[in-house]
């Protein structure tokens, strides 16, 4: 059971809105640290970030139970009906950002294994607007806000059109340098999770849509046109 | 069958209870009507039938179409109006007197239909009510020993009997259990292949799982009418979406 039993149905759903908060703020400072590690080469850091994701996976589950039971006694109609399985669908798209910080965070203990390699500035840029993003689509969900998340959705193509150049810039150095494939493969690895994050944003953007306007903008060509 | 409403008011002593309501009625499916109380559903729905007008000061202005003609014309016999539109009531109201059997047959007497065919009629309608295979061993035994959601059933057996094209449900299911309920709204989807129903209801769960199409009151007017899937999880009208939310009402 969430909460007592004759708690108020609208004081239920501010604070599961409360927890989703509380959830999007921590797998985004997973995602935040898995990157400093990465940057930094930071072992401790490296290791902190999967060893927080149990919390991550803990919070989904939690919203996950009470958004069922809320279902189940509340039969909650029109917004109400709307914030709910949006909460869910955001955990759940946050509980993946979190496993995608464990991803990050892994790749940064392997190359810890290998000499450092020039950086790549795209990659530096995938992480700024991958996180922005994120930050962006979550602010939405807070605000209520359908245009701003529109707007997040717009950004996707751009995310997936760095990771390319990312893919091919990295293939490049590896083809030079057959030394530095084993740390190429990780570059690679922390971008393809990077645009995966990218990609949950406009997911979490799209049922802010959902949740205020009652439509889903899913699947659409161009979220502009939805 | 098409049933319509064109600015429809209806009063008590001079005091609207709604107010121009105009609805299009879509034939064979089921329109609920949901709304606080005291917004005038119960009396629109009695406004569909000439029961309005049996109320103490009731009086009704504007037109109810019922295939283009209106119900509230000089010619029309109030009483064949109720043949062709039934009504089903919050409480099961079985003759107390009767026998099951007699209950059903109650309006075919009225309407004079032949002693040899009520058999035959009795049978149908109580099939048709989902009722017949509980109660076809003891047809002669009392209406009263039955449950509450027998006797509901027996009601709309009898509400059947006379081959109403519409069906007007008040609160068809608030006096009875859950199980009754569940049985009454499978009746109610079964039956909406054959018959146009109305119903008005406190439930919006109710409204919710039975019905197509939804009308929305409030303070005597229809804010909002949708289908119903639509009404309830993304309605046009703020007044409804605060309603079905429970932030008022």
């Amino acid at each position: 059971m969430s909460g007592t039993p004759h708690r108020h149905f609208h004081d239920e759903l501010a604070d599961l809105k409360a927890r989703v908060l509380q959830m999007s703020a921590d797998a985004q400072a997973a995602l935040g640290a898995a990157l400093d590690a990465f940057r930094e080469r930071d072992a401790g850091r490296a290791n902190a970030v999967i060893e927080g994701d149990q919390a991550i996976d803990s919070a989904e589950l939690a919203i996950e139970e009470t958004v069922i039971e809320l279902l189940a006694t509340q039969q909650p109609m029109a917004r109400d009906l709307r914030f709910l399985t949006a909460a869910m669908k955001i955990a759940n798209d946050l509980e993946r950002v979190g496993d995608h910080a464990v991803n990050i965070a892994q790749s940064a203990q392997q190359l810890l294994r290998h000499r450092a390699v020039a950086p790549v500035p795209e990659l530096a840029e995938i992480a700024r607007q991958a996180r922005k993003m994120l930050a962006d689509a979550l602010e939405a969900f807070i605000r209520n806000d359908p245009a701003s998340a529109r707007a997040v959705c717009r950004r996707d193509d751009a995310v997936d059109a760095l990771h390319r150049s990312v893919f091919r810039i990295v293939l490049t150095h590896m083809m030079e340098d057959p030394r530095s494939i084993s740390a190429g493969i990780e570059l690679v690895l922390v971008s393809r999770n990077l645009e995966r994050v990218a990609d949950l944003a406009t997911n979490i953007a799209e049922d802010v849509v959902f949740m205020a306007e009652g439509r889903s903008i899913k699947h659409h060509a161009r979220a502009g046109e939805a | 069958m098409h049933l319509a409403t064109e600015r429809l008011t209806a009063r008590y002593h001079g005091r609207p209870a709604i107010t121009n309501v105009s609805l299009g009625i879509r034939p064979r499916a089921i329109t609920a009507v949901i709304g606080p109380s005291g917004c005038g559903k119960s009396t629109f729905l009695r406004c569909l039938n000439r029961m309005h007008e049996l109320s103490d000061g009731g009086t009704v202005e504007g037109r109810v179409l019922l295939d283009g003609s209106d119900i509230y014309g000089p010619a029309v016999d109030a009483v064949e109006v109720r043949r062709r539109i039934g009504m089903v009531f919050q409480r099961p109201t079985p003759f107390p007197t009767m026998s099951i059997h007699d209950n059903v047959a109650a309006g075919l007497r009225v309407n004079g239909v032949a002693r040899r065919r009520i058999g035959e009629i009795v049978e149908r309608s109580l099939v048709q009510a989902a009722l017949w295979d509980e109660v076809k061993d003891r047809l002669h035994g009392s209406a009263m020993a039955l449950s509450g959601g027998q006797q509901q059933r027996l009601c709309i057996a009898r509400a059947l009997a006379t081959e109403p094209e519409v069906l007007l449900m008040d609160e068809p299911a608030s006096a009875l259990d859950p199980v009754a309920t569940q049985r009454i709204e499978e009746l109610m989807v079964t039956l909406k292949q054959d018959y146009t129903i109305v119903v008005v209801t406190h439930n919006l769960q109710q409204a919710a799982r039975v019905s197509d199409y939804t009308g929305f009151f409030y303070l005597g007017e229809l804010v909002e009418f949708d289908q119903t899937a639509r009404m309830f999880t993304n309605p046009s009208d703020s007044r409804t979406e605060a309603y079905i939310t429970g932030r008022f009402g």
